[in-house]
């Protein structure tokens, strides 16, 4: 079996076998490809990068190239049973839009997300006054694609004003160790990245 | 020098085709029992189409891939053609170890119907007068011709195709396959094309159309009757249509402002500059190949060309039949520079089969060579053709080929 990110391997526990799934932003189809193999699941993906395409279709995986932002709201209601997005919200210009299309074309939606308040990045801050650049998110201020920085917290926060449920919840640290299963204060500091199941409320 | 035939029947050569007895490739007679039924109302019956056929029929016949030609195309894919000698048309995909290949699939590819290559057309002897058809021939469409295609596939034996795939008009025939038989075809494979001919394709097609009309030679039609050829028309209608399978890019690469075998511009009309040599060279050597009233025809059916309006005005519901999703496996591709097919004609394409979930992958090809491309040694492009049957053959349970390296 390929060996995959382990955020993505996180997420790939949270779906159920032979369910349909969209990876938005799927890259180079590494998920996609896991997940058919591994959960026999319809896979389909969307990726800006034409050789992100062409690599993910060469390997038999129905992709198309588009941007998450304007090719999600084509999709009816329901499509799929899950809609993944991994590391990239905090790319997207519109990220509320977008998890709220996300949630209304899939009936679950999974988003892995960076987390802002992690201690290192706090005491980078704190202590040299310079926007931080770490391992995991290593772009100076002027040249990064991240430009909706959120922390766990932040993230939290928003699917409950947006009415959705977080079903599933895990947290990462550095190593990419599960050290949480559930958000807190705690985890919001020594986590470095959120990964999460997502219901709309009464979908 | 032509290829004996290859047919299993005997060709059924009749007057209609009777200016090429040695044409290689294979020939049938369609609904003879039963007339079709054209989208203008009339029908035909008996028509011959000529076809080609690669590679071996597996024994559930379940490894055939249908090839629709583009405008101007014919059914000699892989192979000398036996009237300009050059290398058949799509050498670059198909054939043995490429991705279309030969030695695993069953490639098909036909002639349209109101071609000029062996299949029925307007230069063919209407039998009801005994005189060439030519503008008495029935306004054929896009769907027509995809019709007498699927009465050809039936008579092969063949249930459900593994694959239709085409550039260009060969595309709007695939969409058209996908649309009107979803549960003949599992996987479908548009390239460089549209779900319906714009305005500006229309426009172009005129250009053609009545430069061909304005000829002399043309005689309302009846130049074979009246012995004459509208040659000149013709060639400025393959001239202009030409430009537009180009990119602007590759014009430059390819002539720039260079002179044709001389130093300096001559004050003249002369082919002075080398682009002007080459249209000219095109135009004339299209005609040697291509009937002018086939050309009427064939343009005609592209600009009829609109699956949005044959599906009540919204392209998703042409992916809805019987109100479910589309069961064709559908991977589109188009090319950065082609701006006859610009890339979001695709895109609308795919928006659409999106919307009712269907199963589509899509790439945008980078390249500066314009809507030419797809015939052209495009790597990235045939990558993922050949990623894309391959994953559509596991999953129809086509053995993978094991060839040893």
């Amino acid at each position: 079996m390929v060996d995959i990110r382990d955020d993505l391997k996180l997420i790939a526990e949270m779906v159920e076998p032979n369910s349909r799934v969209l990876d938005v932003g799927c890259g180079d189809g590494a998920l996609l490809d896991y997940l058919s193999h591994a959960k026999n699941v319809d896979g389909r993906g969307i990726e800006l990068s034409m050789d992100g395409v062409r690599q993910c279709v060469a390997h038999g995986l129905s992709v198309i190239q588009g941007d998450a932002e304007t090719d999600l709201k084509d999709y009816p209601a329901d499509a799929f049973d899950y809609v993944i997005l991994g590391q990239t919200l905090q790319a997207m210009r519109q990220p509320r839009d977008v998890l709220q299309m996300m949630c209304r074309i899939g009936r679950r939606a999974i988003v892995s997300v960076p987390n802002f308040g992690y201690w290192r990045v706090r005491l980078q801050l704190l202590l040299t006054g310079r926007m931080p650049v770490t391992e995991k998110l290593g772009y100076q201020w002027w040249e990064t694609p991240n430009i909706h920085f959120c922390t766990l917290r932040d993230f939290v926060v928003l699917t409950e004003e947006m009415g959705i449920t977080i079903e599933q919840t895990r947290i990462l640290d550095h190593a990419g160790r599960v050290t949480s299963h559930a958000h807190s204060g705690f985890a919001n500091l020594l986590g470095e990245q959120g990964v999460f199941l997502l219901k709309r409320n009464g979908g | 020098m032509s290829a004996p035939p290859t047919a299993q029947q005997p060709p059924m050569v009749t007057p209609a085709v009777a200016d090429s007895p040695l044409m290689p490739g294979k020939r049938v007679r369609l609904a003879v029992d039963r007339p079709m039924r054209l989208d203008s109302g009339v029908e035909i019956g008996g028509f011959q189409i000529a076809y080609q056929t690669y590679g071996t029929l597996n024994a559930d016949k379940s490894n055939a891939i249908f090839i629709c030609h583009a405008l101007t195309g014919d059914h000699f894919v892989v192979e000398k053609h036996p009237v300009t000698g050059k290398p058949g048309w799509w050498e670059m995909l198909v054939g043995p170890g490429k991705p279309v290949d030969t030695d695993r699939y069953f490639v098909i590819c036909s002639n349209v119907l109101g071609g000029c290559l062996g299949s029925t057309g307007p230069k063919d002897i209407d039998p009801a007068t005994g005189q060439p058809y030519g503008l008495s021939f029935p306004v054929v469409t896009i769907g027509d011709m995809v019709r007498a295609q699927k009465l050809l596939v039936e008579h092969l034996g063949i249930e459900k195709l593994f694959c239709v795939i085409g550039g260009s008009m060969g595309g709007m025939q695939v969409l058209q396959w996908a649309v009107a038989y979803p549960d003949s075809v599992f996987a479908a494979v548009p390239i460089a094309t549209a779900a319906r001919h714009s305005a500006q394709n229309i426009a172009f097609h005129e250009v053609g159309r009545q430069a061909i009309m304005a000829d002399p030679n043309w005689r309302g039609g009846n130049y074979l009757l009246e012995g004459t050829k509208p040659e000149a028309g013709l060639a400025v209608a393959r001239m202009a249509a030409h430009i537009t399978y180009l990119s602007e890019a590759a014009l430059h690469r390819k002539f720039g402002r260079n002179l044709q075998d001389r130093k300096a511009v001559t004050y003249g009309f002369d082919a002075d500059f080398q682009v002007e040599s080459y249209l000219r060279y095109q135009g004339a050597a299209f005609v040697e190949r291509f009937d002018a009233n086939s050309y009427l025809y064939i343009t005609r059916a592209m600009d009829y060309f609109d699956l949005a309006a044959d599906a009540g005005g919204t392209l998703a519901n042409a992916f809805r039949p019987g109100g479910r999703t589309t069961p064709v496996r559908f991977c589109l591709a188009s090319f950065s520079s082609d701006w006859l097919f610009p890339t979001a004609e695709s895109r609308a394409i795919v928006h659409a089969l999106n919307a009712v979930a269907a199963n589509v992958s899509f790439v945008e090809i980078e390249t500066d060579k314009g809507h030419d491309a797809f015939l052209l040694d495009e790597p990235e492009f045939h990558q993922v053709i050949h990623g894309f049957l391959e994953g559509c053959a596991e999953h129809r349970g086509l053995s993978a080929r094991r060839r040893a390296r």
